[in-house]
């Protein structure tokens, strides 16, 4: 799965490093380090600490809006 | 598109081209497609692959804990578009309303938008540049190939440019128990951005975390061994410093060359728009079909003047994004201004620093509240007697308080909102290397939350 935080709008809250501890961690008493593709296995659990950000600063995937470009993009 | 029926039958059957496939453009493809537009989308990206994140490349992907090809962007809807991936726009006619790509290809529009970018700058000779161990850090690429050198336990890593981008990779060395040393012009790192106060304690910041930061000097030379391998810089002081890896962190280059003869306000400085990201014309002039965003766009703020300002910042580009994409489906009465206010952060050696407005766009500056010495504190910037610009370390939920006070052109220095008063709130000079800002005053506010509802009105000296 994919994720993204925008990182702009966080305030170091740790609600998403207490939930999800596997891809939100706090480096230093306020600053977020996450991992952007954290293993499906952990989707609950994402969604979960994305549910629970007080500024609403975690933006997951929709599984089912992946317009991937095409490999054989033309050329 | 000059009435409500010719617009909708652009938005049913029209055709919008997006050049530049990073935050910005894939941002606006989503909200072009939420805003109703059902006609062609072309994306067209020079590198490979999907859209993807890059402020992790500096931070978790150097650290080794994020793999370099895995911060692909997430979506928030299907796009629906054609993707044109690894081939560079070469040209933009204005005349035919045609993207010329490199390889010949012409790719004709009813709209576009231009979100390039900018790409890194390199090291300013070629054959020192290419020397193995020599690093810049903006693609995956780049950031694979530097996170590898890292991993191989260099002797020690030159980082060149004290900014933020070099700041940062100087502390993933110090986590990762790699000597380094940093080289900066400037008399202190962040200097440039966040004035001589920050600069301060930036350089305490770092020598407390073991780096060897030398300021006021210039690396003149780059010298390999007979393998071709970075081995040792050469300074302007004439002493020397031996490393196997160097990391030039001297800023971006605009991605506008394509654009020249396109008659567009383009140059090293970026694309000049209004606030409602049309570009302008050589002349100035407003164009109705061709938008910027992102990094590459430089747009009006009241804020300050009314001066062009482009920032290369992650919010910025989403926000302009979204702005050019309503605007690129809405008649002129329905158009939305850009009139958010810069945000930046930046994670280094355990702090977290946040800003929010212009510092650069200050004459003093002063500790608002907080404790400089334990590192947790929000510095504001004023300019003629009005808050401009604050700037927080590990203070970030302060900054929303000090983005009104900016928005309302509150006066300077603003009084403490917290018992956490700081020991000393004497203003001192904010003194930014290079030239000084010379004009009045504020002369706006600005109103409302939501982008539809985000307004200027004019301010009769406002404040004191």
């Amino acid at each position: 799965m994919r994720v993204v935080v925008d990182l702009s709008r966080c305030q170091g809250y740790a609600q998403c490093a207490f939930l999800a501890p596997d891809a939100f961690r706090m480096h230093g008493e306020e600053a977020l380090m996450y991992d952007p593709t954290p293993d499906d296995a952990r989707r609950e659990q994402v969604l979960r600490a994305a549910a629970a950000c007080p500024v609403q600063a975690i933006l997951v995937d929709r599984l089912e809006g992946r317009d991937a470009p095409a490999k054989a993009s033309a050329s | 598109m000059t009435s409500a029926e010719n617009l909708q039958a652009f938005k049913r059957d029209g055709r919008i081209v997006v050049v530049g496939a990073s935050l910005a453009g894939l941002r606006a493809a989503e909200a072009l497609r939420t805003e109703g537009f059902t006609g062609s989308l072309t994306m067209i990206g020079d590198e490979s692959g999907e859209p993807y994140d890059r402020p992790p490349l500096s931070k978790q992907v150097l650290t080794g804990w994020v793999p370099a090809d895995g911060t692909t962007l997430p979506r928030r809807r299907d796009v629906d578009a054609e993707w044109l991936l690894g081939v560079p726009a070469g040209g933009l006619d204005l005349a035919t309303n045609r993207v010329r790509l490199t390889d010949g290809r012409e790719i004709p529009f009813d709209r576009v938008l231009i979100s390039t970018g900018v790409r890194a700058r390199p090291w300013f000779v070629e054959s020192e540049a290419a020397l193995e161990g020599v690093f810049v850090v903006r693609t995956r690429e780049h950031a694979e190939g530097l996170q590898r050198a890292l991993s191989a336990g260099p002797s020690r890593v030159l980082v060149i440019g004290a900014g933020f981008t070099g700041s940062e990779i100087a502390s993933i060395c110090r986590e990762r128990d790699i000597p380094v040393t940093v080289a900066e012009l400037a008399p202190a790192p962040l200097v440039g951005a966040l004035g001589a106060m920050i600069g301060e304690v930036a350089s305490d910041l770092q020598r407390a975390h073991g780096v060897d930061l030398r300021c006021g000097v210039k690396v003149t030379r780059l010298e390999g061994d007979a393998q071709g391998r970075f081995r040792r810089a050469h300074f302007d002081d004439g002493s020397t410093i031996d490393a196997d890896v160097a990391v030039v962190a001297l800023g971006g280059i605009r991605n506008t060359d394509w654009l020249t003869g396109s008659g567009l306000a383009a140059g090293p400085w970026g694309i000049a728009c209004d606030t409602g990201c049309r570009a302008l014309t050589l002349d100035g002039l407003v164009t109705d079909d061709v938008f910027a965003a992102g990094d590459v766009a430089r747009c009006p703020n009241p804020v300050y003047e009314y001066r062009l300002i482009s920032l290369e910042h992650w919010a910025n580009a989403v926000e302009q994004a979204e702005i050019a994409a309503h605007n690129m489906v809405s008649g002129q009465a329905d158009r939305w201004p850009h009139l958010s206010l810069p945000v930046f952060w930046s994670i280094q050696f355990g702090v977290n620093i946040k800003s929010v407005g212009v510092p650069t766009f200050a004459d003093e500056v002063v500790v608002a509240q907080g404790s400089v010495a334990d590192r947790r504190f929000v510095a504001a910037y004023g300019y003629q007697g009005r808050v401009t610009a604050a700037v927080s370390f590990n203070n970030a939920k302060w900054l929303d308080h000090y983005r009104q006070l900016i928005e309302t052109a509150a006066p300077f220095p603003p009084p403490c909102p917290t018992p956490d008063q700081p020991a000393d709130m004497k203003p001192v000079p904010v003194d930014f290397p290079g030239p000084q800002l010379l004009a009045q005053g504020a002369t706006v506010v600005v109103t409302g939350h939501d982008p539809g509802e985000r307004r200027v009105t004019a301010a009769q000296q406002h404040h004191r």
